[in-house]
């Protein structure tokens, strides 16, 4: 098990370097001189020579990497070239409304798709799961921002139960701040919910038509036993990676439920950013998402080993 | 009263009959064999005994175990006799067990599950269960998992599942078919001792006949859901009443007429062959480790020469198949056809390649399901520098067919619309096309009944007569391969052990682990002899 968690924390070291050298090969070969963008196109020459100097432009390439990552590494992460403050300060704040709402959208998605999979598969072609298969068809159609409207709609305007948007921010209180995040984490979560729904359903299926089941029910367990005891524990591994790809998508992609709700997110800044082109920020801040997103795959290969005994012992 | 007692009994899928009007009776302590080729119903009867069929199935007629009747039981009350009056053995150990969960949980939940013991008191009973079936603790322990275990470890666990709780009535659905001989001669002896130990009854689902005269008291014949025969072991073998009775034992002991060989002149020759695969490092800066599958094997074959290979699973012979075929570089010795090597380079040397072809085990999965015949069989022809075109094609797709006794016009189907035994003729006809002075067949009539089986034997003997062929005969059933080889290789962990003609070899085995092998092969009674006692 230690061995099989080293191998796949070497692999994360790697994958970590090639990401790291593949976003900086593309920030640079993006046309658009960064000390040319921020002194205007009626610069100078000589000024503009000076601030490439004093920006470290004229470095060779891989000392600037070196630079960049070093400076990644003790936390610096460069100044924004349209705001002037420093990165790090800024993702520093967004990351506090973006990895919580991601979570607690996946939260309530997994709360919701796992019962919802294992109850239409148990009722396998019945009533119950043509519902279920019916409910999960319009949440992967219906787009999150829709529900979004029609959760404010309700929630927020009508029963006054929410907020209808803005983030008050964790020093206002826990409850507060996840009374803001509720309604946007649920939009984010149905349609996520849906597509795991399936997936659990498809992969538990497959599952019951497994020999081992047909054992199981030869020794005296009832359906819903060898459901329960044989086919979900071994119906998650296409699931898990289902959750580690989203989980991904909820931290940067909610984007436009951070517009609805007006969450001042990642998914904003880097909307912003790109925008703007402050390439430093959108370089800072993919880094930062890929980052996170190859740490949530290495815990999604923890999870495999820890539901298959075969990962741990094999090669 | 019997302990099994089935009156009448009909499985129907919609209008399809799959069982009709079975009856017969299990004792306590007794074992009955129910045996017959595929499609005969024998599986959905032993289904239909533990109320496991499926969905679209109906039973009608009467199940009674203890006077208790089954079929007209519901699900919760069957569920309380599964696993606690009669348990199950399922054919394919490799699937048949959780990969989950430790074998001693598995075993302990047959106890837990009928509420027949606490926790702790259903893990020692498991445990006692593990070890009567031959894992003992000290070399089996408890927390293994099923990937950690053999085929035949695998089977005794699902045994041990079974029999936790001692019940009356044992099935067994094909138990070692998937099975090495050695390990189904274990098997089967551990199945008889439970049968004595527990005074249980044993219904033993098999097709094939020697093991059914080895083990069984009594015998059910079917045939397209029907029972042909039933009576006690000894005197269906001998007097083999009903025709379907006759033709299957017939089938079984099939003896094939092989014209003589040809006078010797090497053809393959394989020269200190070694084969090694790497392993997996185990420490991080360790020398990577090897596996050696063939070890020093050498061999000739003669120009149509009929050559045998037998051996037990992970003995090498795949290896060596494929390192013959040249589809794998081997690390040490050569390989030549005719002088030539079958690899040159780091590549398959193509005017080797083209005078062998080779036959696989599963007609079902060796064709690509969307092509037609014609243009299946003509495959090899990619060898050929020139391979032939229009007319020349089309008779040369003609003349294999008909080889293989199907017909030319089969050429524009496909290959769903064929039977097993008729798809193990296109692959035949697949590697005669380009007339290769060396076929290998691979496991390759294993899949077969008896009486198909005995059909693809009698077509290989008759292409025998036809022109000089020689082949490479791969199997794990020693009676097939006596009956259709000169001349028998035994393989041994990546060793050849013994070889010699195949008469003497059987007669008179040399190498002890041929000795084994023989001895634990189960075999048909003297057909003859046993009609003469009868009489």
């Amino acid at each position: 098990m230690l061995r099989y968690a080293l191998k796949r924390l070497l692999s994360l070291v790697v994958s970590l370097i090639v990401a790291s050298i593949v976003i900086f090969a593309v920030i640079e070969v993006i046309p658009g001189d960064p000390a040319a963008l921020i002194l205007g196109v009626n610069a100078r020459p000589d000024t503009l020579a000076a601030l490439r100097t004093e920006m470290g432009l004229d470095q060779p390439l891989p000392l600037r990497y070196a630079d960049w990552v070093w400076g990644m590494l003790r936390g610096d992460f460069g100044t924004s070239i349209t705001y002037k403050t420093p990165v790090a300060e800024m993702v520093a704040d967004r990351i506090w409304v973006s990895l919580p709402l991601a979570i607690y959208a996946l939260c309530l998605s997994t709360l919701i798709a796992f019962p919802a999979g294992i109850y239409a598969a148990a009722r396998r072609g019945r009533a119950g799961d043509l519902g279920v298969m019916g409910a999960t068809q319009l949440g992967v159609a219906v787009p999150n921002f829709w529900f979004a409207m029609i959760l404010v709609l309700i929630f927020a305007i009508n029963l006054r139960w929410f907020p209808s948007g803005g983030f008050p921010g964790w020093d206002e209180g826990f409850w507060k701040a996840m009374k803001a995040l509720t309604l946007p984490a649920i939009a984010l979560a149905l349609p996520q919910a849906a597509i795991l729904a399936r997936v659990m359903r498809s992969s538990l299926l497959d599952m019951l038509d497994e020999d081992f089941i047909r054992t199981a029910r030869a020794k005296g367990l009832s359906r819903r036993q060898a459901l329960w005891r044989h086919a979900v524990r071994n119906a998650l591994i296409p699931v898990l990676t289902i959750i580690g790809l989203q989980f991904a998508f909820l931290l940067a992609g909610g984007i436009i439920i951070e517009q609805v709700f007006f969450l001042p997110g990642l998914g904003r800044l880097i909307f912003q950013a790109i925008s703007a082109r402050d390439l430093i920020v959108v370089e800072s801040v993919v880094m930062l998402l890929v980052f996170v997103v190859i740490v949530v795959n290495f815990a999604v290969d923890l999870a495999y080993a820890a539901v298959d005994p075969r990962l741990r012992t094999g090669r | 009263m019997s302990l099994l007692a089935i009156s009448d009994l009909t499985v129907r899928f919609g209008e399809a009959k799959a069982v009709s009007g079975l009856s017969m009776q299990v004792e306590p302590g007794e074992i009955v064999a129910v045996t017959g080729e595929s499609g005969s119903g024998k599986s959905m009867t032993a289904l239909a005994i533990m109320g496991l069929l499926p969905k679209a199935a109906r039973a009608d007629g009467r199940i009674e175990l203890d006077g208790q009747e089954l079929l007209s039981l519901p699900e919760p009350e069957l569920c309380k006799m599964r696993g606690r009056a009669m348990g199950m053995v399922f054919q394919e150990p490799m699937t048949a067990l959780n990969p989950v969960q430790t074998i001693r949980d598995q075993v302990a939940e047959t106890i837990l599950v009928h509420g027949a013991g606490s926790r702790a008191e259903a893990r020692t009973r498991a445990a006692e269960m593990l070890d009567r079936v031959g894992l003992p603790q000290d070399r089996f322990p408890l927390n293994r998992y099923p990937h950690q275990l053999s085929g035949g470890q695998r089977q005794r666990v699902v045994i041990a599942m079974a029999i936790a709780l001692r019940p009356r009535l044992l099935i067994a659905d094909e138990p070692t078919t998937a099975l090495d001989v050695t390990t189904q001669a274990r098997i089967l002896d551990l199945l008889k001792g439970l049968v004595d130990e527990f005074g249980m009854g044993l219904v033993m689902i098999t097709h094939d006949l020697a093991v059914v005269s080895d083990m069984a008291d009594r015998i059910v014949v079917m045939r397209h859901g029907e029972v042909m025969e039933q009576g006690p072991t000894a005197r269906i073998i001998a007097e083999r009443r009903h025709p379907y009775t006759r033709a299957l034992f017939e089938a079984s002991d099939h003896a094939v007429d092989l014209p003589p060989a040809p006078p010797p002149g090497p053809m393959l020759e394989l020269r200190d062959v070694v084969r090694d695969y790497r392993l997996p490092r185990r420490k991080l800066f360790e020398p990577a480790r090897h596996m050696r599958a063939v070890d020093g094997v050498s061999l000739t074959i003669n120009r149509g020469e009929r050559v045998g290979l037998v051996g037990e699973s992970g003995c090498g012979k795949s290896t060596l198949t494929r390192a013959i075929l040249g589809l794998e570089e081997v690390q040490g010795g050569s390989i030549t056809l005719d002088g030539e090597p079958v690899f040159t380079g780091h590549r398959p040397n193509l005017s080797a390649r083209r005078k062998m072809q080779v036959v696989f085990q599963d007609p079902y999965g060796s064709f690509n399901p969307r092509h037609r015949v014609g243009r299946l069989i003509t495959e090899p022809f990619h060898l050929l520098p020139s391979p032939p075109k229009g007319a020349d094609r089309d008779r040369a797709i003609a003349r294999a067919l008909s080889d293989v006794g199907l017909t030319p016009a089969d050429a524009d189907r496909y290959i769903h619309e064929f039977s097993g035994g008729q798809r193990q003729r296109i692959a035949i006809a697949r590697a005669l096309i380009i007339e290769p002075e060396l076929i290998v067949f691979d496991e390759a009539v294993s899949a077969l009944d008896v009486s198909v089986r005995a059909q693809i034997l009698d077509l290989i003997a008759d292409l025998c007569r036809k022109r000089p062929l020689g082949y490479l005969f791969i199997s794990h059933d020693l009676s097939v391969v006596r009956s259709v080889t000169d001349r028998v290789l035994v393989m041994k962990s990546g060793r050849i052990v013994e070889e010699g003609r195949t008469e003497t070899v059987f007669d008179s085995p040399a190498h002890p682990y041929t000795r084994t092998l023989i001895e634990a092969a189960p075999r048909l009674p003297d057909l003859d002899r046993s009609a003469a006692h009868a009489t």
